[in-house]
């Protein structure tokens, strides 16, 4: 007899198995982990080991179900978080199964029993995983009335995380991380039994640039973050989705604040993007938002030369007239820098033809070359993970990724992790072009291909003709890996110190087929392409010396045929040399640091020779301090916008703090812009992205760049060629007011080979001299596996402002001497 | 020696006291290669390399042989389950594999190990070798208990021995076969005695137990295929390829065939190891160790160590043989017979294991860390006479919330001598509590309670 006659039996599909929990049949795909099925189910099994990011340990035993198989009950309860599904299991959880819930409801009270009860005082009580699943599956009393375990507390593992060992659970979730997915197992079990506990090694703090996720992902508070401690209860908090503002990966995160400060921040959850990491400088790099240095009022420099604050009619009107006839006195520049949102990008590209009639805007607050404008037209304008761009989820699935002009994990964090989840699970091949085997490129098992600075196209050219040869080599492999249907070039925007650079990974990728990635350092890099804020592109994609695309873009700006100026503007460098030499009468400059530029000499001496300045800036800067008129903009968390990420993903995000009285970039551009008799229609950001949206997004389909690789230069006597990048936490404008974040920066070393080091007389430990005919600094040597007659320098960590201080750059001659002695040519 | 019933019908059994395993014990200088050739040692090794490895394995199969660590697993089929090069070059089977032997002896009352290494150890060293030819292995590691400094020595010196004569090494006897053996010391933690806690520890890393599946028959050392036998078991080979199964099967019962070494340790007349053919009794066993001490009757005993439920002066006739200590509801463990006498409290005897259990619980999964903690710490003011009625039911009850929660098998050891010593002495525990014990409050008692003065302070100072 059939109960239910017409009933159909569904077919299992493809790859999936059929099972049932609490009495509900689901087809789950093969090798899930029973607790996820469970989840799916809307059934929520207690748990505090287990995360859907790390591998299973099933440790805390607090998921115990019943499991039936094959129609036999399995003897025990079986761990939900290690278990994964099977053809015709029936599994009974606490909602069904008394065996199942008094397991739980046991392994809660020996949890606790250890546990202090100091919820009251402690940062995670409202939102402790521990608490509530307490309340949800445990009991309401205690019958332990024995001495509780206790430990001294706090104990500091890092400037930046404190551990309370008395609460934790030993679930192991933040050694986990730190091994698995960082790869910085600086934090480990101690000791054994009751007596366990996590900890460091002796004088080894947890050094990581990603420790503040153990913060997050602790069940309990025992892990805490030393800035955010006893700042709050989690119920008192505002919180708000946001995008991270530090690097082009655009990491979601959670701005937390109270009575409009910002308090913390945590990563948000995307699994295409950042999935549910952070990098340190993304959760703690926040109070440059409450700094001294921020400013509110706009200020005009009167005719004693002394800025005063002023009236925003008073500023606008200044600015205006003086730009004005600064236009007509050769013309305006505009810097916008590279911590724009697109919005604001946007508004500075149209601002600079509109209201500035010219093509003279550079958003490349950075050494970068005519090469870069080429390879940004004809590899990343206009392209989208959508679309077959490079993107995070491609990553994760390549056989093969070259990095070349970036190490990831001090330059975009998300992405180091995202290739070392793809080395760690599904064998990806990364190699790395670049001096010296850095701690990302070991912990991505990355095979490094050296380079001396300013000879990487040579390298990857040599590849390419090894491989034409045949035979077994590095570059033949190379090119044989990035061949492989998936592969992706990533090439950061240190590209453009080594000439030639761009043009080579657009042969390479041309004659592989892999996919290229450009991951630029700034938030607002990949935007301000999209918005053309470049001497050479449009907003949408369209070349400034296109007819057809400035058609399109003046019928979209509402101006009359042949508004647009058609010849490509100048580069940021021959801006910055146009206004210091007086052919170009005025600058409008955004976020941009002069020590960032090539020649930080050069743009000071271009910023106080120009005629007229008008600095946006959120805090008084070095530009600040020479501009006629300061227009004070509005930081992230008191706007609205958004970040388009390497990907090209745009990265929305809404107002985290209070914004009464402070504006985007847009709408003071806006608002200039009309003084200066211009309407721009950028007055909120949503205007501005409207606009451009209606524009469009294409792809230029430029030429690949075909700039020769350049000379290396040759170390004379007691000379050595620099190489240079940025560390993660370093001297940041952004990072600043953040001394436990600093604190667990990565000291600074020159590195040099010990071959390099012998015929320098340098030691190591021991400070090295390197100096220019500029200037000098001073650094401990260490000695790793760059090429011979190199050496390495952090580009802006304290006691290492290699630009400022030398005035010299990647792949330019250096002096190095031991310290104390007086050799050392420059 | 009087003899059970049953026994005496089984007219093929040979006599118990003909020894296999401590067969050289008593031999002049019993741990030297001479002696051991002497006395047939590595006379097997001829008959296991004309086999093929497979045949090796089968033999083991046919000969019933089951793990001496504890748990009893057919020998023969752990050494099948390795998978083996199937010419593709891909897999687990075109891994190295590795035989690890666990010397990491350390459950309470048991010393037979230890004693087979430091008497016999190239019984242990052949085995091996025969072993590794059947699995495919050229690499070996006994990992020893740390502390068995003197054993690891004598281990070190007879792998040496056993070198320089090329029973190992390269080429060995010049059968193209290699075998290097290392001896490895471990740390002295009880953890690194289940086996994937010792594969950890001889990997470098810290000595807990791994998640299972995978298994280390697939993805042990080094995650390659790895067997991990007992030095009994292992050492148990030679005797079965020269004697062959049939005559292996005429020692012990059907289903647990072979002589046993029986640890009988306690209040007995002569303490020691005793070799019988698995199935003895107690009452056999105490007959061969001179019956109890001072003729004080038997109160409690366990069978294989203190994570095997105790048994009673009522199970002196049980089989101790894997079903039969299964059948009474206990385990055969590691056959180590700990005997007491009724002057021991049962309470403070379950104390004294259960604070063995709460130092070596390694930590790692909830049930087994906190629970051992709690237990003991209840134990401990029973004993020092501040129990309380509830007291009994809690530990049955956090026993259960320990026994087949935990992540390995430490767990549900250590609530072995809870449960069930209050199952057979329930009121010795109630009686604690009790203003007028019912039974004499014993010596070991007396001397707590003195001792509680100092503790006292502490306690009340720190408490929760």
């Amino acid at each position: 007899m059939t109960l239910s006659p017409d009933k159909t039996e569904t077919p299992v599909p493809e790859g999936h198995v059929r099972l049932t929990i609490d009495g509900r049949e689901i087809d789950a795909p093969k090798g899930e982990i029973l607790i996820r099925t469970c989840e799916r189910l809307g059934i929520i099994v207690p748990r505090f080991c287990d995360h859907p990011l790390l591998d299973p340990a099933g440790a805390c035993r607090q998921c115990l179900v019943e499991v039936e198989m094959g129609g036999r009950p399995m003897p025990k309860p079986q761990a939900s978080c290690t278990m994964t599904v099977a053809d015709g299991m029936v599994v009974k959880t606490q909602h069904t199964s008394e065996v199942a819930d008094k397991a739980q409801q046991g392994v809660m009270e020996l949890l606790l029993i250890n546990h202090p009860l100091d919820c009251p005082i402690c940062d995670k009580g409202g939102e402790c995983p521990l608490q509530n699943q307490a309340m949800s599956n445990g009991r309401a009393d205690s019958r332990f009335v024995e001495t509780k375990r206790t430990f001294p507390k706090p104990l500091p593992i890092s400037s930046q995380v404190l551990l309370d060992r008395e609460r934790c659970v030993l679930c192991q979730r933040c050694t986990r991380f730190s091994e698995e997915i960082a790869g910085d197992p600086f934090i480990d079990l101690l000791e054994r039994g009751a007596d366990q506990q996590i900890g460091i090694a002796e004088n080894a703090p947890f050094q990581s640039y990603f420790s503040g996720n153990t913060i997050q992902i602790c069940p309990v508070g025992a892990l805490t973050s030393a800035a955010y401690r006893f700042r709050s209860r989690p119920f008192d908090l505002r919180s708000t989705p946001s995008t991270c503002e530090h690097c082009s990966s655009g990491c979601a995160t959670r701005v937390d604040s109270r009575r409009g400060t910002t308090l913390r921040r945590l990563a948000g959850n995307d699994p295409s993007v950042n999935e549910e990491w952070l990098c340190d400088k993304g959760r703690f790099a926040f109070r440059y938002l409450q700094s001294a240095e921020r400013i509110t009022r706009p200020m005009v420099r009167g005719a004693d030369g002394v800025l005063v604050e002023a009236s925003w009619t008073d500023a606008l009107a200044a600015a205006a007239e003086g730009l004005l006839a600064a236009r007509d006195n050769g013309g305006i520049g505009v810097l916008p820098g590279g911590r724009l949102t697109v919005e604001d990008a946007y508004a500075y590209a149209k601002f600079a033809r509109i209201a500035g009639r010219t093509n003279d805007i550079d958003f490349r607050a950075r050494p970068h070359s005519a090469e870069e404008l080429e390879f940004l037209a004809a590899h990343v304008v206009g392209t989208h993970p959508d679309d077959g761009g490079a993107s995070f989820l491609g990553l994760e699935d390549a056989p093969a990724v070259l990095t070349v002009g970036i190490d990831p994990e001090e330059e975009s964090g998300i992405v180091f992790l995202r290739l070392r989840k793809a080395w760690r699970k599904k064998g990806l091949r990364h190699f790395q072009l670049g001096q010296w085997t850095t701690d990302g490129a070991r912990k991505t098992g990355a095979t490094v291909l050296h380079a001396v600075p300013g000879a990487e196209a040579a390298v990857l050219d040599a590849a390419g003709a090894e491989s034409s040869a045949g035979g077994t080599s590095i570059g033949t492999d190379l090119v044989g890996a990035l061949s492989t249907p998936g592969a992706v070039i990533l090439v950061g925007d240190r590209a453009a110190e080594s000439p030639g650079l761009y043009s080579a990974v657009s042969a390479l990728a041309a004659r592989t087929g892999a996919t290229v990635g450009w991951v630029p350092r700034r938030a607002g890099d990949r935007g301000a392409v999209e918005a053309g804020a470049l001497p050479t592109l449009l907003p949408g994609g369209w070349a400034v010396t296109d007819p057809k695309g400035r058609t399109e873009v003046e019928r979209a700006w509402g101006v009359g045929p042949g508004e647009l100026p058609e010849v490509p503007g100048r580069d940021a460098t021959a801006i910055l040399e146009a206004a210091a030499n007086g052919t170009l009468g005025g600058l409008v400059v955004g976020g941009v640091d002069p020590n960032d530029m090539a020649d930080p000499q050069a743009a000071l001496i271009a910023l106080c020779e120009v005629g007229f300045l008008v600095s946006l800036e959120i805090r008084t800067s070095a530009v600040t301090e020479l501009a006629d008129v300061v227009l004070p903009v509005a930081p992230d968390a008191q706007r609205s916008g958004s970040y388009v990420n390497w990907e090209g993903r745009r990265r929305e995000f809404g107002v985290a703090l209070d914004a009464s009285g402070v504006l985007p970039d847009c709408r003071v551009l806006d608002t200039l812009g009309v003084e200066m008799d211009h309407d721009l229609f950028t007055q909120t950001p949503a205007a501005a992205w409207g606009e451009l949206e209606r524009i469009g997004s294409r792809r230029p389909g430029a030429p690949a760049p075909r700039f020769a690789a350049g000379e290396t230069a040759r170390p004379g006597f007691g000379q050595a060629v620099l190489a240079t990048s940025r560390q993660l936490v370093d001297d940041a404008t952004l990072a600043e007011d953040e001394p436990a974040l600093a604190g667990t920066a990565r000291r600074a070393y020159a590195r040099v080979n010990a071959a390099t080091a012998e015929r320098l007389g340098l030691t190591e430990g021991q400070d090295a001299v390197v100096r220019s005919d500029r200037g000098a600094l001073s650094l401990p040597v260490a000695l790793s596996d760059l090429p011979d007659g190199v050496v390495w320098l952090p580009t802006c960590s304290p006691g290492s402002h290699v630009r400022p201080t030398l005035g010299v750059g990647h792949g330019d001659l250096v002096g190095v001497s031991p310290a104390g002695s007086n050799g050392g040519a420059a | 020696m009087s003899t059970p019933p049953e026994q005496a019908t089984a007219t093929t059994r040979p006599d118990p006291l003909t020894p296999v395993l401590t067969r050289r014990w008593l031999s002049p200088r019993s741990w030297s290669l001479s002696t051991y050739e002497q006395l047939e040692g590595y006379s097997s090794l001829r008959t296991a390399f004309d086999a093929h490895p497979d045949q090796l394995i089968q033999l083991i199969k046919d000969s019933g042989l089951r793990g001496r660590g504890g748990a009893g697993f057919p020998t023969g089929m752990k050494w099948g389950f390795i998978p083996q090069d199937d010419g593709s070059g891909k897999g687990p089977g075109a891994k190295p594999k590795y035989l690890v032997i666990n010397a990491d002896e350390g459950e309470p009352g048991t010393c037979k190990d230890i004693p087979t290494m430091m008497a016999d150890p190239h019984s242990l060293i052949e085995g091996c070798i025969v072993t590794s030819y059947a699995i495919r292995a050229n690499f070996c590691a006994i990992y020893v208990r740390g502390e068995a400094v003197h054993c690891i020595r004598r281990l070190r010196a007879a792998v040496a021995e056993a070198k320089a004569r090329g029973y190992l090494g390269r080429d060995i006897l010049g059968t193209g076969f290699d075998l290097e053996i290392v001896v490895h010391a471990g740390a002295g933690a009880y953890i690194c005695g289940e086996e994937t806690a010792l594969l950890d520890s001889l990997e470098g890393r810290r000595g807990q137990p791994r998640l299972k599946p995978p298994f280390p028959a697939t993805s042990g050392l080094y995650a390659s295929p790895t067997v991990v036998n007992n030095v009994e078991t292992i050492a148990s080979v030679p005797a079965i390829v020269t004697g062959g199964s049939a005559w292996f099967r005429s020692m012990g019962r059907e289903k647990s065939p072979g002589p046993k070494i029986y640890s009988v340790s306690g209040h007995v007349e002569r303490p020691g190891q005793y070799e019988a053919p698995l199935g003895i009794t107690l009452r056999e066993l105490l007959e061969l160790a001179g019956g109890m001490k001072d003729g004080v009757p038997l109160k409690f005993w366990t069978p294989g160590g203190s994570s095997t439920p105790l048994f009673t002066a009522e199970h002196l006739d049980v089989p101790l043989d894997f079903e039969g200590a299964a059948e009474a509801g206990s385990m055969l463990g590691t056959t180590a017979v700990q005997v007491f006498n009724e002057t021991v409290s049962v309470p403070w005897a379950v104390m004294k294991w259960t604070e063995f259990y709460k130092h070596e619980s390694c930590g790692k999964c909830t049930p087994c860390r906190e629970g051992t903690y709690w237990l003991v710490q209840i134990l401990e003011r029973m004993v020092h006479g501040e129990g309380t009625a509830s007291d009994v039911e809690t530990m049955l009850d956090v026993c259960d919330n320990i026994l087949g929660r935990s992540f390995c098998a430490l767990g549900d050891g250590a609530t072995s001598p809870i449960t069930s010593a209050i199952k057979y002495f329930r009121q010795e525990f109630l009686d604690l509590v009790a203003e007028q014990p019912a039974v004499q409050r014993p010596d070991q008692l007396a001397d707590a309670e003195r001792a509680q003065q100092t503790i006292d302070t502490e306690l009340t100072g720190a408490s929760a």
